[in-house]
């Protein structure tokens, strides 16, 4: 699209053309390698490039410094094609210190490109990162990979000299410097990151100057310098056209709750308790209080969960997210929903557990928790997004279900989604479905839980409407009138209109897309974020020629009506997860079909390698 | 507070529901209720904008008796459901009905919170000091070394006052009434319902099946009057026999029994209802050695907490008009791609 900015004058390199690479920083918490790798996404996606992120930081906010884990590194991967997850093995890594180095240099293909910032390499950081010697001195390291040493900190002092700044603020500046090295590497324009340095440090001009020239220096010097021989550049991806921005899944899910806000008409009541990964919804719906979304930061998760719940009472909807043991503390809640027959959204940004676990990794550890996880028979809604954009399609969705069959609704995202972004087509908001909203004013024949031949939704009878006065609770209620009622042939019945209502939303579900042959060896079954890695290891495997094909499910309860159908025309289904194996527990138990399940549970996203290994293994054991 | 629909006459009738009202026969609550449903007149507010919200237990099963909106809820939760309520409508009248033991044990929490935000709703605690609806299990209010259900050797848990809770967590009306006194229940209830913010009412209530007279020394017409200590606004703090008047009077910050004709007039304590940390004092005053405080303890002013929110929603769409989601999603970096 535009063309880098380059310094004049400089040698002309050769130019090489890829369809895509995948790249790492990596360094110190305090190295900011967030930053960095948000800026070279954004240049990547100006260039065109489809592309797949993923963060990864410590737990610890402030982790010692030259820890091994206080490493904090950013990944992409970019392609002139499709590109479906961010990578598993890297093309280039480029680490700030030696606990970088010794974190993910195993991620490294053979012959990768590995630029490392030779000033951190020395006694006290190496001794940190459990270093006896220097690795740089390894012949062996120039031997296995294209080794570039740079010292960034150096000649970004150097760059700085004359500023009025001293020298750690000097110092900071360094992974500007890498940022513009890379972006040289990889032909990404730096006007986006230039525009952003200036928004970023408006209020401090010598930031601005300063971040400028570490910028224009690093890409100066892949220019200019000896070491590097060759650079490269990838072709714009053919995508849809449109206006495109970058989007990440926490901000897509509080994007989709504002605009089923708007579309619906209705206030949205946002209930949080801070919980990583969760709280940047609530840190980004609190800014937009010009949607009419009021958020309240609840004194527990609880609380939060409870609070939703009388304002859906009220007559608006209530949405909630949360994680890990958080939505444990919301089952009570959710129950009373459930009971109440009450329109609220719970999204789960699931994270490694059980307990604390591992907060700021991924998992999708909880999807038998949505589904069973609660006491006696409570059925809910489930959806799970796929990737960081379809989180605002899915909140959409999850808010329209809510308030069209008067019950609750959880979310499963998860920590990965909800960090990594990509590039997001921006939607016609009027071309989404729209939410109608009715309530009950008529007093004549009202009763509490009456009931809507289709959806079997009970009348939504806000406060404030005369004649309408009435009492509901979480103890049983009696069919239509709503009192309390402990007889059994009435709760045998309400038990199974809860169980059909949410059983009715299936008539919501569009048919099932089917990536690939039908019928065929092998069908892949997944959900929620694992969508890229599974979908980019099915495509190789069908370019090899094999009989696979792969079903992503957005409705976990109830599940498409069709899934059936489409799994009895393989001869054997896989599912991949990150947990021990729960939806292949459920497709078990369904559909009575033979289906395996590929699982890790390692913080990480799955890999279109393993995945596609586990393919290759199923179909040799169908020789 | 509430809308400014003008409300019909109404009568105690107009606010009774049509279910069968299921306390036990001598339960505190029948008293109770029938006091609330008689203030609800005077309020002036359409009945369809109030809403009775409650938790679990005994005295949580109140709304289904009131011919209001009502929702039975989930154990001491219902401070943060009736916060939720007022956030998305904040033209309801919104009470919590609770107990000491979902209010101030499974419900500490959020009891704290609602008072401390000054969410404005009015919280009515029936205080029996035992678990009725769970069969007699002592409650975070009985007192220390009672025996009970759970306690054949007597509590090792010291008691919580709930008044002195409450002021503690910045409560903005504090007060406290008793069942066998229905028209004092109604005075303080009006009071409270009327109060900006949250109000905190302390009604001592008598468990006739699992904890019967547990308040005897304010019923009995005897022990009463050397035990209840009524509180009016700017009078000095006076109980006991009319022949020999009991007043308090403060040494230094300790507060202490006196003879009214042993003392100057101007040594006695004068309630002042618009003074925290006088109220912390009456709240904390100690049964047998002191006499209950019963009336009105505190009721000061402070910001409510969804008038807040409200404003800053208000002067967000004043500054930059009502939020336009396709402008929103156009926001920032974006690219075009043809």
């Amino acid at each position: 699209m535009s063309n880098p900015v380059g310094t004049a004058g400089a040698v002309t390199k050769k130019r090489r053309e890829l369809d895509r690479a995948v790249v790492r920083f990596a360094g110190d918490s305090g190295d900011g390698m967030q930053v960095t790798g948000e800026q070279f996404t954004i240049e990547t996606a100006w260039a065109g490039s489809d592309l797949a992120t993923l963060p990864n930081f410590p737990a610890e906010i402030r982790a010692p410094a030259g820890t091994l884990f206080g490493v904090s590194s950013y990944q992409l991967q970019f392609g002139s094609q499709r590109v479906y997850t961010p990578g598993d093995r890297l093309d280039c890594l480029v680490v700030m210190n030696p606990a970088a180095l010794k974190v993910h240099l195993g991620d490294l293909k053979p012959g990768g490109l590995l630029v490392v910032n030779t000033e951190a390499f020395e006694k006290r950081n190496l001794d940190k990162a459990g270093y006896s010697a220097n690795p740089l001195d390894d012949p062996s390291l120039a031997e296995r990979y294209r080794l570039h040493k740079v010292d960034m900190t150096g000649l970004t002092m150097q760059a700085l000299q004359d500023l009025q700044l001293n020298a750690k603020e000097k110092g900071r500046c360094k992974n500007f410097f890498a940022l513009g090295l890379v972006s040289w590497i990889y032909t990404r324009p730096l006007e986006p990151t230039l525009q952003s340095i200036k928004k970023r440090f408006a209020k401090n001009p010598v930031f601005i100057e300063a971040n400028t020239r570490a910028l224009k220096a690093g890409h100066a010097f892949g220019e200019t310098a000896e070491i590097f021989s060759e650079h490269y550049s990838i072709e714009a991806a053919e995508m849809p056209p449109g206006v495109y921005r970058a989007m990440t899944g926490n901000r897509a899910l509080a994007w989709g709750i504002l605009a089923a806000g708007a579309r619906s008409g209705l206030t949205v009541v946002y209930g949080a308790y801070p919980i990583t990964p969760a709280s940047e919804i609530l840190h980004e719906i609190s800014l937009h209080k010009r949607f009419r979304v009021r958020t309240i930061q609840a004194e527990d998760e609880i609380a939060a969960v409870g609070a939703i719940i009388g304002a859906a009472f009220g007559g608006t909807i209530g949405v909630a997210a949360t994680s890990g043991p958080g939505i444990a503390l919301k089952s009570e809640g959710i129950a009373l929903a459930v009971m109440a027959e009450l329109p609220i959204v719970v999204f789960n940004i699931q994270r490694g557990g059980p307990s604390t676990g591992l907060p700021t990794k991924t998992e999708q550890g909880d999807l038998l928790q949505a589904l069973y996880g609660r006491n006696s028979e409570c059925p809910v809604v489930v959806l799970a997004p796929r990737t960081p954009g379809d989180c605002f399609f899915v909140a959409y969705e999850a808010i329209r279900m809510a308030l069209k069959y008067m019950v609750p609704v959880l979310v499963l995202s998860d920590g990965y989604l909800a960090n990594g972004s990509e590039p997001w087509l921006i939607p016609d908001v009027n071309a989404l479905p729209e939410i109608p909203v009715s309530f009950r004013t008529e007093k004549e024949g009202y009763f509490p839980y009456l009931r809507d031949p289709t959806t079997l939704a009970r009348p939504w009878a806000r406060p404030g409407t005369p004649g309408l006065e009435h009492r509901i609770g979480g103890l049983e209620k009696e069919h239509i009138t709503g009192n309390v009622n402990y007889e059994a042939a009435n709760h045998e019945l309400m038990t199974k209109l809860r169980a059909e209502k949410v059983r009715r939303v299936a008539q919501e579900i569009p048919a099932t897309m089917v990536n690939g042959p039908t019928p065929g060896d092998l069908l892949v079954v997944g959900w929620g974020g694992t969508y890229g890695a599974i979908t980019a290891a099915v495509e190789d495997a069908q370019r090899e020629g094999k009989s696979v094909a792969s079903v992503h499910l957005r409705y976990l309860n109830p599940l498409p009506p069709d899934l059936g159908q489409i799994l009895k025309q393989y001869r054997r289904v896989l599912v991949p997860e990150i947990n021990l194996g729960q939806l292949v527990r459920v497709l078990r138990a369904e559909y009575l079909v033979d289906a395996v399940g590929f699982n890790q549970v390692r913080g990480q996203p799955l890999s279109t390698q393993d995945i596609h290994d586990a393919i290759d293994q199923v179909l040799e054991e169908l020789q | 507070m509430t809308t400014g629909t003008e409300a019909p006459k109404y009568t105690k009738k107009d606010f009774e529901s049509d279910q069968d009202v299921r306390w036990c026969p001598g339960c505190g609550d029948y008293a109770i209720l029938s006091a609330i449903q008689k203030t609800m007149p005077d309020l002036g507010v359409p009945r369809e904008n109030i809403v009775f919200i409650s938790g679990i237990g005994c005295s949580s099963r109140f709304p289904y008796y009131m011919n209001t909106y009502g929702f039975h809820t989930i154990h001491g939760r219902a401070p943060a459901i009736a916060t939720g309520l007022r956030i998305a409508r904040p033209d309801l009248k919104v009470f919590v009905v609770t107990g000491d033991g979902d209010g101030l044990s499974i419900g500490g929490n959020h009891l704290l919170h609602v008072l401390r935000r000054n969410v404005n709703v009015t919280i009515l605690l029936f205080n029996n000091k035992v678990y009725g609806l769970t069969k007699g299990q002592y409650s975070p209010t009985t007192e220390f070394g009672k025996v009970g259900k759970s306690t054949p050797f007597g509590s090792p848990d010291r008691p919580v006052s709930p008044c002195l809770f409450a002021l503690a967590s910045g409560a903005t009306f504090v007060a406290r009434t008793v069942d066998r006194n229905v028209a004092h229940i109604e005075e303080v209830v009006r009071r409270a319902a009327l109060h900006r913010g949250a109000a905190f009412v302390e009604i001592l209530q008598n468990c006739n099946i699992y904890n019967d007279l547990a308040w005897n020394v304010l019923y009995d017409r005897e022990s009463k009057i050397m035990h209840e200590l009524r509180l009016q606004q700017g009078k000095p703090l006076i109980f006991g026999p009319m022949d020999d008047r009991r007043g308090l009077a403060l040494d230094g910050v300790k507060p202490k029994v006196v003879r009214v004709k042993e003392v100057p007039a101007e040594k006695l304590w004068v309630h002042d209802e618009t003074d925290p940390g006088a109220a912390l004092a009456l709240a904390g005053l100690q049964s047998p050695q002191f006499p209950t405080p019963i009336g009105v303890l505190a009721a000061t002013e402070a910001p409510v907490y969804e008038e807040i929110l409200l404003q800053q929603e208000q002067k967000a769409i004043a500054d930059r008009g009502v939020g336009d989601i396709e402008h929103l999603l156009r926001s920032g970096d974006t690219w075009r791609i043809d």
